[in-house]
């Protein structure tokens, strides 16, 4: 099980992955958006989205869960 | 008539904001910031003479929020508007406004705004004036077939731009139609959301590049005037960190070629006040081609202040107001080398953001050290707004002076709380590349070739 979490405050600007759906390494999760830059939120293994924690719009915190993979 | 108006709100926030304030308090003016809820304790609303609460945090609901702007122009009796860069700054509607609020624009007319700020009009027009241009689509591109059979024409690699864009927002390269269509979708997106408008122009892409602007100055007579040069080539994601004047690379001939053509382009749209002619330069080769121009005060003009002592805020107020510039336009001399690094709240390694609050803020100074800052020790940096924190500044009167002046001088700033990219700068200087003046846009890329998405 891998948990992704936050490196910044940033607003989730897009959810690209769903919840249930099986990602590769590599494939994009979420775009944060943060002092006008877009950052991307990778899948680091390749696995099934177990849980999507944000949604479009959230403020998340340094450290917040974004989603789990197993 | 005066030389400068009695007041002046600016428009904008941070280190610019600030920086205005300085020169305006110089000369007299009275200075009204404008500021969110989030930026109340900055240095800029405390140092100003008035300062009114225009919305909350986002800059859509405070600094691009014309209205509130407006209403606080007419509550503390401004006379002038100053937008700064970014926000406001090349919106004719709000030149416009302004200018029929009764209020003196502290920027070129609307017109010359509306000219420049679609890069495919902008392309030419420059084109007709005389200026070189890299080949490219002569209309907005709106589909991705389309983008195909101009790449097609082109020739691969091309480069993918909003046509309305700024600050390198949708921008990328494409090697190949399968990499084109998907930079096509994701630069129409981002220019929907960031722009308002899908336009996209498809450009030759000019693999050994330097990026080098040229400093124009349109005065109250209806001259134009060049003020040399700036170097712009150490960028990430297309976002400058390091500026220089005079370019390492660029010859005598060239230099006098550039100058040229940016004159005639600032004259080619009647342009007053100061404005900035941004090219490429070949590096094989020595040619140039116009990429656009910026019609308002550049993050980077503090170089060219440097080599010629010339206050570029001073002369946008003079010019304004209808005055002469302060210095004669026959007699500019440019001294020695001047240097400027971007200091950004965000990891040196990676360049993630990295908002948050300032504990310590210790300043370097010294001969030829100066510091444009927008934050001190306390402040918060918010996620809000971009990640300039301070502009170091320095000058000598060779390169390689200023470089070991700019050596010391990141040695000496202490910034504690958010992580920022000062150890990028003190590698950056040490770094063959960069030390020996023979580097391109890629050179970052070169020191930093993970540095792309942000891996969980």
């Amino acid at each position: 099980m891998a948990e992704i979490r936050a490196e910044m405050v940033a607003n989730v600007w897009k959810v690209v992955a769903a919840e249930g759906t099986a990602v590769q390494d590599g494939d994009t999760l979420v775009i944060l958006e943060s002092m006008k830059m877009e950052i991307p939120v990778l899948a680091e293994s390749a696995g099934t989205i177990t849980k999507l924690a944000v949604g479009e719009g959230d403020v998340i915190q340094e450290g917040d869960l974004i989603a789990v993979i197993e | 008539m005066p030389a400068v108006p009695e007041s002046v709100l600016v428009a904008n926030r941070g280190e610019i904001a600030r920086r205005i304030g300085r020169t305006a308090r110089r000369l007299g003016i009275r200075v009204i910031a404008v500021h969110s809820d989030a930026d109340a304790g900055l240095p800029f609303v405390t140092e100003a003479d008035e300062a009114i609460e225009i919305g909350p945090a986002s800059p859509a609901l405070s600094y691009l929020n014309g209205d509130a702007i407006l209403a606080a122009a007419a509550t503390t009796g401004a006379q002038a508007i100053h937008p700064g860069y970014g926000f406001l700054a090349e919106n004719p509607a709000f030149a416009r406004q302004v200018l029929d609020a009764g209020l003196t624009w502290i920027g070129p007319s609307p017109e010359a705004i509306e000219a420049m700020g679609d890069k495919i009009s902008a392309r030419n027009l420059m084109r007709e004036a005389g200026l070189p241009v890299a080949e490219g689509s002569e209309q907005a591109v709106l589909d991705a077939d389309t983008a195909v059979r101009h790449a097609e024409r082109i020739g691969y690699p091309v480069m993918i731009k909003a046509a309305a864009g700024g600050g390198g927002i949708g921008m990328s390269i494409a090697g190949d139609e399968a990499a084109l269509r998907a930079g096509f979708e994701t630069a129409r997106s981002r220019a929907e959301r960031f722009f308002g408008s899908h336009a996209i122009l498809i450009e030759r892409f000019i693999a050994r590049a330097r990026h080098v602007e040229v400093q124009i100055v349109g005065l109250a007579d209806g001259r134009v005037i060049a003020l040399g040069e700036r170097d712009c080539s150490v960028q990430r994601r297309h976002q400058k960190l390091a500026e220089e004047t005079p370019s390492p690379g660029v010859s005598a001939p060239l230099r006098e070629r550039m100058l040229g053509a940016a004159v005639r382009a600032g004259e080619a749209v009647g342009y007053r006040g100061a404005g900035t002619v941004e090219c490429l330069v070949d590096a094989e080769t020595e040619d140039f081609v116009f990429l656009e121009m910026n019609t308002r005060l550049q993050v980077e003009h503090p170089v060219t202040e440097m080599v010629t002592g010339i206050d570029l805020v001073e002369q946008q107020l003079r010019i304004a107001d209808g005055a002469d510039a302060s210095f004669d336009p026959d007699r500019v001399r440019s001294v020695g080398h001047a240097l400027e690094l971007r200091v950004y709240a965000e990891d040196p390694v990676r360049f993630l953001p990295s908002p948050g609050v300032i504990g310590q803020w210790h300043e370097p100074a010294g001969t030829g050290v100066r510091v444009d800052a927008g934050y001190t020790a306390g402040n918060t940096v918010s996620p809000h707004y971009d990640p300039l924190l301070a502009k170091l500044v320095v000058h000598g009167m060779t390169r390689q002076e200023a470089l070991e002046r700019a050596s010391k001088a990141i040695a000496d700033f202490v910034i504690s709380g958010p992580k920022t990219n000062l150890p990028f700068h003190a590698e950056l200087l040490a770094s063959h590349a960069f030390a020996s003046g023979i580097y391109d846009t890629a050179v970052v890329g070169g020191m930093r070739p993970a540095a792309g998405g942000h891996r969980g």
